[in-house]
Formats: structure tokens, C-alpha cells, sequence
């Protein structure tokens, strides 16, 4: 096998199956791992991960396929989440979404010619009350304006 | 009541660290079951509380709870559902990330009345952050005694682990959430058998959301009848949290003992609609539930007062629209939510909301026909009440009640060839100082 967990992730991944009294629970835990130790779900990762959990392939596929916090595709280094959903929609959304869009020079589902940008549309964040919000990677960025995300953008290095 | 239950360390940082919710009373009420209750005592409890479910459903949690088979000898789980999606929701976050030991008291007390000794927090994908405090909140408590092996020497034991979903609006469903839990695709399944009695690992399972669950503490250190007392009438009761969005000055979140009038929580303690502009319409208990129009928001924010007007508590979630929203494309945007949404198990949901978000897209490009009202109505008639789980009504009742209490804006668009309206799709950040 040519890829395989480090082995921080992998005293990890033994830890969380001691919660489960069925191996194949641990699926989406190895599928959240994966996601930070190769970023991408690409078949050899999907491989690997259907070997780790005791699963058939397909099933990794199948279940992978189905949520959206996996990604299938390469992306950018730093993966922008603008919430499109009503609150933050009324609240200027889509303004938000042009400006990025004009700012990187790419359109919302496309990643940056030097890979440090994708720029994705999404369903609601949770997070209604600070609208408009913009998830990038792990953290959240709240009651944006045009100012704030130049800052948020121009400090990412 | 005045005294904030949710809310009292809103400024406060430290709220999360379990030194400081011990100081204040923490993990006293769990003691005092854990020494001194039955779990048909706890039950018994939660249901003279009268507290219901705070997800959307709105069912009696000492209820839902008794319907776990006491004879079977099956392990029992517990699932608390922190999967917050519904658009116009983010109260359990609060909850997680500044209050994440009053929900873990909450999970250890309702575990008890099962007889649980594994629970589950199942949050959503996206709260990295919420996941973290969690899981600190958990070793903090097992480090304390609080949780974990031979829980104050009583000889109860209870892990809490926490599992991340992975983006996916239908796994706060209890079913798909079950189902996902499992490692496969959140598909709801067909009730019966109700998970209280098949559920997770085919065991007995409850699911309770957060802040269902983050009341308990409150009932076992006050008692069920201080608990009672608070809210409009004896089927509404406890304290709540309300989410505020849309075009308000103050949008945010706020703690109303249940039965917070809603045109006071706008006009009030959100401060009224931004300068310059008049309410248009309100969505009530997050984006599934029915819209009411300007002049029906005297009302009562409570289970049965809102059902009696045709809409619902749900999670609480109000979003608030002026006369610069357009209501073709606010039902667009919801619909493409639920068409995105959709599992693609059942046809009426899998492809009547595509098909709605289809005619709506052409009524918002001016393209509409007038018997496209009709049609529209029709399809969102044959999704409701027709699918596995209550998705394909969540993606129904808006296009329902949008046709019914603003059919003429939709009529407009279609007479004009075009929209009507003068948006305003401006960034408004009314907290951009907070």
C-alpha cells in the first residue's frame, strides 16, 4: 500500500474505535482523518481507508460520495466557504461572493491558478445571527464586509 | 422570569472550563441523580417539567424516553443531535462552545434515565471549533470524576464520544443521523420500528438535540415544578433560546422564557427593522416552517400558539424579511437548499424540489406562465406528507405558505415579464462593531 496514516493519526484512529461497538461506525471518523492527513478522497485514499475500517471499497465510494465535507477533487490550499442560504442571502451574500469572485479572479467552484484559493458556495453555516458568514478550512469569519475580507484574505500567506 | 439560564456567562469566556461551572453549581443536578434518583424517578421528573423537544418537533422528552423497552437486554445509546442546520438556527452552537458542560450534565442525566452507558455527540461537520470544545469539555469531566468509569464512585459508567458528520442537512433527521452514525449515507429509515426501540447498532437509541438536553440540569437543580412555572401554560414550558436574522437592527440571540412574543422580540429587543424600511414577512422556527405576514406576528412564540396559526415553534429560528426582499427569489433560495439537500431516496422529494426550484427560477426571470401558481402549488401538495422523513414537508411548507399569503408579488412577477421589487442585495452588517 503506498499511502498510509501517519502515526499520530493512526494511535488516533484506535482511539476512536474504542467508542464503537461496530467497526464500520468508524468510517466517517477515518473519512475526517484522511481528510486532514491527504486532504483529497481519491481512490487510493478511499483504498486505503476501506482497508483500515474493514469495509469494501465501493462502500467508502458510496458513503464519501454522499457528503459534501470530503473532497473528491484537488483544492486550494485555502478552501473559502461563502454561506448562501437565506439569512446570510439577505443579508448580502452574494455581494460578498462578486467581490471574492473579482478579488481572486476566479468564479465561485474554481480553485486560484496557483492553488492557494478554491471558492465555494454553500448551504447554511449555522450561523445566521452574524450574517454574511464565510467558512475557510477549519474556521469560521463572521458579519463580513468587503473590508473584512480583504484583511482575512490578505493575511493568509 | 428575568434570571438568564442559557445566556448568564454570556460575556464571560471562562463559561467553558469546568472549574468555573462547578464553582457556579455545575454537575451538582447529575450528583443528585446519580445518589438519589431512579431512572423511573428521572423520567418521572422530566415529564411533570413538561419540557419538549427543542430540534423542531417539539415531542415531550420524559416521553420519548419511557418508550425505551426496559426488558430488552440490548445496550442502550444515547445520541445528542448538536447537527444544528436548520437555516435560520444557531442556538446549539452557542451551547456547545460556551456551555459545553451544562449539555454533557444534560447527556449524563437523560444517559441515566436509559440506562445508557455509551452516548454520542453528533455535530455537525462544520463546527470544528465546537468539536474541540467538546472534546476538552469530555476530558475535563472524565478527569474530574464527572464522566467516564465508576462516575463519583457510584459505579456508573458513561463514555461521551463525539462524531462529526460531514455536511449533510438530512443527518439531523434522528433516522439519517442514526444511519450516519453508522458509517453509511444519511438515509432516513421507515418508522416503525421508532429508534427508541431500533435504533443505532440495532439497540434501544434516543436522540435529543442540545438544547433539549442542556435544560436538564436546570430541572434537577431547581425541580420539575420551578421548571413548570416558567412559560405560558403548563405544555409550554422552560426557558428558550431565540435566533433573530434578516433585517433587523439587532439580529443575534436572545433567552425569552418559552411564549416570547414575537412582534416584541422584533420590535423590541432586536431593536425593529433597519432605518428606512417596513417588515415584510417572517419565517418563525427556521427556514421549514410556514411564513407569516406582518400582520400575523402578535404572537405567542410557543408550541401550540404558533401551530394554531398554521405555522411552528420549530427551532426557533426567526428570519426576518423587509420590503426590499423579493419573496420569488427568497423561495428560490430555500428551495435550491432542500433540492440540494435532498437525500434522493424518496421521488416526491428528490425531484419535486428540483422541479420547484425550476419554476421558480423561470417566475424570478420574468418566464413564468400564470398557471405555473397552480403548478407549483401542486407539486409541493404532492411532496408533503408523501416522503420517509419530514424533508419533503420542510421543502413543501414554505413553497405552500409563500403561494398562499403572497400570491400576488408571484402573480406580479409574472404579469411584468421580471421582478418587481427594488433589491437590495447590499452587505448589511448591522454588528460590524460587535
Amino acid at each position: 500500500m503506498a499511502i498510509e496514516f501517519s502515526e499520530e493519526a493512526q494511535k488516533e484512529y484506535e482511539e476512536i474505535c474504542k467508542h464503537y461497538p461496530d467497526k464500520d461506525a468508524t468510517l466517517l471518523p477515518a473519512l475526517h482523518l484522511a481528510k486532514r492527513e491527504f486532504k483529497t478522497a481519491t481512490p487510493e485514499v478511499m483504498e486505503y481507508i476501506a482497508s483500515l475500517v474493514g469495509v469494501d471499497p465501493i462502500k467508502v465510494l458510496n458513503v464519501a460520495s454522499f457528503y459534501t465535507w470530503y473532497p473528491k477533487e484537488k483544492e486550494g490550499k485555502y478552501v473559502i466557504q461563502v454561506c448562501s442560504t437565506l439569512s446570510c442571502s439577505l443579508m448580502g451574500a452574494e455581494t460578498v461572493v462578486d467581490y471574492i469572485e473579482k478579488k481572486l479572479d476566479i468564479k465561485a467552484g474554481e480553485t486560484t491558478a496557483d492553488g492557494k484559493f478554491t471558492l465555494k458556495k454553500v448551504e447554511c453555516l449555522g450561523s445566521c445571527g452574524t450574517a454574511p458568514v464565510m467558512q475557510i478550512n477549519d474556521d469560521y469569519f463572521e458579519s463580513l464586509t468587503e473590508g473584512k475580507v480583504d484583511q482575512i484574505l490578505d493575511d493568509l500567506k | 422570569m428575568e434570571e438568564k439560564y442559557f445566556l448568564k456567562n454570556k460575556d464571560n469566556p471562562e463559561s467553558k472550563n469546568i472549574d468555573f461551572y462547578v464553582k457556579n453549581g455545575g454537575y451538582k443536578a447529575w450528583e443528585s441523580v446519580l445518589e438519589g434518583k431512579s431512572p423511573d424517578e428521572v423520567i418521572g421528573e422530566v415529564k411533570k417539567s413538561g419540557l419538549r423537544g427543542r430540534g423542531g418537533a417539539g415531542f415531550p422528552a420524559g416521553m420519548k424516553w419511557s418508550f425505551v423497552p426496559k426488558d430488552s437486554d440490548r445496550p442502550k445509546y444515547l445520541i445528542c443531535n448538536a447537527d444544528e442546520s436548520e437555516p435560520g438556527t444557531f442556538k446549539d452552537r452557542y451551547i456547545i462552545e460556551r456551555e459545553p458542560h451544562m449539555m454533557l450534565e444534560g447527556i449524563a442525566i437523560a444517559s441515566f434515565a436509559i440506562n445508557c452507558h455509551q452516548a454520542y455527540i453528533y455535530i455537525r461537520g462544520e463546527f470544528v471549533y465546537g468539536a474541540k470544545v467538546l472534546d476538552e469539555a469530555i476530558a475535563e469531566a472524565e478527569a474530574r470524576g464527572c464522566l467516564g468509569k465508576n462516575i463519583m464512585g457510584t459505579g456508573y459508567d458513561l463514555d461521551i464520544a463525539v462524531h462529526r458528520g460531514a455536511g449533510a442537512y438530512i443527518c439531523g433527521e434522528e433516522t439519517g443521523q442514526i444511519e450516519s452514525l453508522e458509517g453509511k449515507r444519511g438515509w432516513p429509515r421507515l418508522k416503525p420500528p421508532f429508534p427508541a426501540v431500533v435504533g443505532v447498532f440495532n439497540s434501544p437509541t434516543v436522540v435529543n438535540n442540545v438544547e433539549t438536553l442542556a435544560n436538564l440540569p436546570l430541572i434537577f437543580n431547581r425541580g420539575a415544578d420551578y421548571f413548570a412555572g416558567i412559560g405560558p401554560n403548563a405544555k409550554n414550558t422552560g426557558p428558550k433560546l431565540y435566533c433573530v436574522s434578516g433585517h433587523v437592527k439587532r439580529p443575534g440571540l436572545y433567552e425569552f422564557p418559552l411564549g416570547k412574543n414575537l412582534n416584541e422580540l422584533i420590535y423590541e429587543d432586536c431593536g425593529g427593522i433597519r432605518d428606512g424600511h417596513e417588515l415584510k414577512a417572517v419565517i418563525p422556527g427556521g427556514s421549514s416552517v410556514p411564513v407569516l405576514r406582518p400582520e400575523e406576528i402578535d404572537v405567542s412564540m410557543d408550541y401550540d400558539s404558533l401551530a394554531a396559526i398554521g405555522s411552528m415553534l420549530g427551532s426557533a429560528g426567526a428570519i426576518v424579511m423587509d420590503d426590499t426582499t423579493c419573496l420569488v427569489d427568497s423561495l428560490l433560495n430555500l428551495e435550491q437548499f432542500y433540492a440540494h439537500e435532498s437525500c434522493g431516496q424518496c421521488t416526491p422529494c428528490r425531484e419535486g424540489t428540483m422541479w420547484m426550484v425550476k419554476i421558480l427560477s423561470r417566475i424570478e426571470k420574468g418566464q413564468g406562465r400564470m398557471e405555473d401558481m397552480d403548478l407549483l402549488d401542486d407539486v409541493a401538495k404532492n411532496i408533503n406528507f408523501r416522503t420517509i422523513c419530514p424533508l419533503g414537508d420542510a421543502a413543501a411548507m414554505p413553497a405552500m405558505s409563500f403561494i398562499d399569503k403572497f400570491r400576488d408579488e408571484f402573480e406580479e412577477h409574472i404579469k411584468q415579464g421580471g421582478c418587481p421589487i427594488q433589491k437590495d442585495k447590499s452587505i448589511k452588517v448591522p454588528n460590524a462593531d460587535a
